[in-house]
């Protein structure tokens, strides 16, 4: 094998299980990667050590035939999962030396089946933003670059620094968040897989929290079935979330095999948005035309509330972040600026600690809950939020999953939209419905821009369908072929 | 619907987020640019529609009233910025 880095999840499994190559080699293969990668800025924390000792645990399991799923597969996880004893940061200047003491459940099932941290990836903080430019330490460039350009270019956000890991093939699979869309628009700017579960599905326990009723993990990576087996291994029912649902985890892996024979899939008239670029409308048209090659049927759907999403998504997320983040007193964790007064040194210490964003945001759901004003924002959204979930019943009565593009726009430059919050906000207008209605949904890399850039096809499914989700997105991917990658540059000597 | 610079302090305080008196303006006219954006919400009518405050309508379940968890004074003080004989320490509140 000339490079192991160069594997998919699931090939790198069967090399693993017949010993062609040791969780040792693969490890260091995916390390060396890493290392050569710092240009990227994918990473706060690389965790070398700690990927070596459960490579050898790896290959202990391995050559006593006691492999376990993801037994010795390389993973990055998005630094607002809690990792006992290794820094988590949510990239705020508020958490930059909290070391959790407790394990977050989606990371505990994946080290209890078999995976290896290599390290914990950037993010915008607190997850709040769609270019990772508002990280703390610095924003995470995209491996792809336009054609004939050096342009700094977003990975997109908020768990960019997964999504370039995957692209720039520093881990084989890698852990996400999504709210308003922070898995599935950054896997489409990066030609990667991401997948949002059904709100419910993974547990919330340990994962630092931005609008709990939003709040979804999941996972990237390079090709569908990879991404289904990731999403098995971090699923099901956990007593320690409120929310997470009680129900039996499908083999997604096997759902992928299924096909899209005799399928219904709906397509949104609402979602064809003016000044979308021509050629993401076109590769919507061909992703419809794809599936019904292969026997499925593509019918017209309204969603009616579509453009009164966002809207009510700026009222709700940042609500809830500002219940959420109240927290962070520098009292019991986190950044404190010592003042003789206690309101004072409340008032100094989140002032300090907490990015230009996250402070926009408190100060945004601060006012929607305020005596006076709870009723015409807060309740209100919380009733335009009940009209869009009833939008996507209506269709999911006649139609098995919805084909959408994931984003407005391929990736854009760094500091292209970073002056203009609702601007920066647009980029969620395909994912934002999934969030407030709660249902699955998947992009997959469905094409190339004129400038050569990826671009993205969404799939969302009714809530606890992701094996439907997997489906479809299985067939776009199949008829796509998508197999460009980004250009090595940053492995600059 | 406008935010003024006394809005920008009372929800700062409410917030607990101080505020340099030079970055109030700014942030009014920021604030003020979204929740202009926001005001479309009041073209839906939702006279007879019922607040959705979690997806999938979904119950809190009840569980034995027991204690699953505790005994961890040292993991919760691990991170504290002043820690004081197994308590958090904070500026004086109480002459």
């Amino acid at each position: 094998m000339s490079d192991l880095t160069d594997l998919t999840l699931v090939e790198a499994q069967a090399a693993l299980r017949r010993r062609a190559v040791s969780a040792h080699e693969l490890v260091e293969a995916h390390l060396r990667a890493i290392q050569d990668a710092n240009v990227l800025n994918c990473f706060i924390t690389e965790t070398p050590l700690h990927a070596r000792n459960q490579a050898k645990e790896a290959d202990r399991r391995l050559a006593h035939g006691e492999a376990r799923p993801l037994e010795g597969i390389p993973l990055a996880i998005k630094d607002l999962f809690c990792t006992k004893g290794v820094g988590t940061t949510a990239a705020s200047e508020i958490l930059r030396d909290f070391t959790p003491p407790y394990e977050s459940t989606v990371t505990t099932r994946l080290w209890a089946a078999g995976g290896v941290l290599v390290g914990k990836t950037n993010l915008d903080e607190f997850a709040m933003g769609s270019s990772n430019e508002t990280s703390a330490l610095g924003p995470v460039l995209n491996p792809w670059r336009r054609q004939g350009s050096d342009a700094r270019l977003t990975p997109g956000g908020s768990s960019g620094g997964s999504a370039a890991a995957i692209a720039a093939r520093l881990a084989l699979g890698a852990t996400g968040t999504d709210t308003g869309g922070s898995i599935r628009q950054p896997a489409a700017f990066t030609g990667t897989v991401g997948i949002k579960p059904t709100y419910g599905r993974c547990s919330r326990f340990g994962i630092i929290a931005f609008a709990s009723s939003l709040d979804q993990a999941g996972v990237f990576a390079r090709n569908v079935e990879d991404a289904a087996v990731l999403l098995r291994e971090i699923s099901g029912f956990d007593p320690a979330d409120s929310t997470s649902a009680d129900r039996p985890v499908p083999d997604f892996q096997a759902a992928t095999k299924r096909g899209v024979k005799g399928m219904r899939i709906g397509i949104p008239k609402e979602y064809r948005v003016p000044g979308m670029p021509g050629e993401i409308d076109a590769l919507w048209t061909q992703g419809a035309k794809w599936l019904e090659a292969q026997g499925a049927t593509c019918v017209e759907v309204s969603l009616p509330h579509t453009k009164y999403a966002l809207p009510a998504y700026y009222v709700i997320a940042p609500a809830e972040a500002s219940s959420n983040l109240a927290r962070y007193d520098g009292v019991r964790y986190g950044l404190r600026i010592p003042e003789t007064d206690l309101i004072d040194q409340y008032e100094k210490s989140r002032a300090a600690g907490f990015g230009k964003e996250v402070r926009r945001r408190i100060m945004i759901g601060t006012y929607a809950l305020s005596a006076g004003y709870y009723d015409a924002y807060y309740l209100k959204a919380q009733k335009v939020r009940a009209l869009i979930a009833r939008d996507f019943d209506l269709a999911f009565a006649k139609v098995d999953a919805i084909l959408t593009p994931t984003a407005p726009s391929a990736a854009f430059g760094l500091g292209e939209k970073s002056a203009d919050p609702i601007a920066m906000y647009l980029n969620d207008v395909f994912t934002v419905t999934g969030n407030l209605a709660g249902i699955p949904g998947i992009s997959v890399p469905a094409g190339l821009s004129a400038e050569g850039l990826p671009l993205g096809l969404q799939v969302l499914g009714k809530a606890f369908d992701e094996e439907t989700v997997f489906r479809v997105g299985r067939a776009i991917e199949e008829a796509a072929a998508f197999n460009s990658r980004p250009a090595a540059w940053w492995r600059t000597p | 619907m406008s935010i003024d610079d006394k809005t920008v302090r009372r929800v700062a305080r409410l917030a607990r987020l101080h505020l340099e008196p030079g970055e109030i303006p700014a942030l009014a006219r920021e604030l003020s640019g979204i929740l202009d954006w926001v005001e479309q919400l009041k073209d839906v009518n939702t006279d007879a529609v019922a607040p959705l405050a979690s997806p999938h309508r979904m119950t809190l379940r009840m569980r034995e009233d027991v204690v699953t968890d505790g005994d961890k004074q040292g993991d919760i003080l691990a991170n504290a910025p002043q820690a004081v004989e197994g308590f958090f320490a904070v500026p004086k509140v109480v002459e």
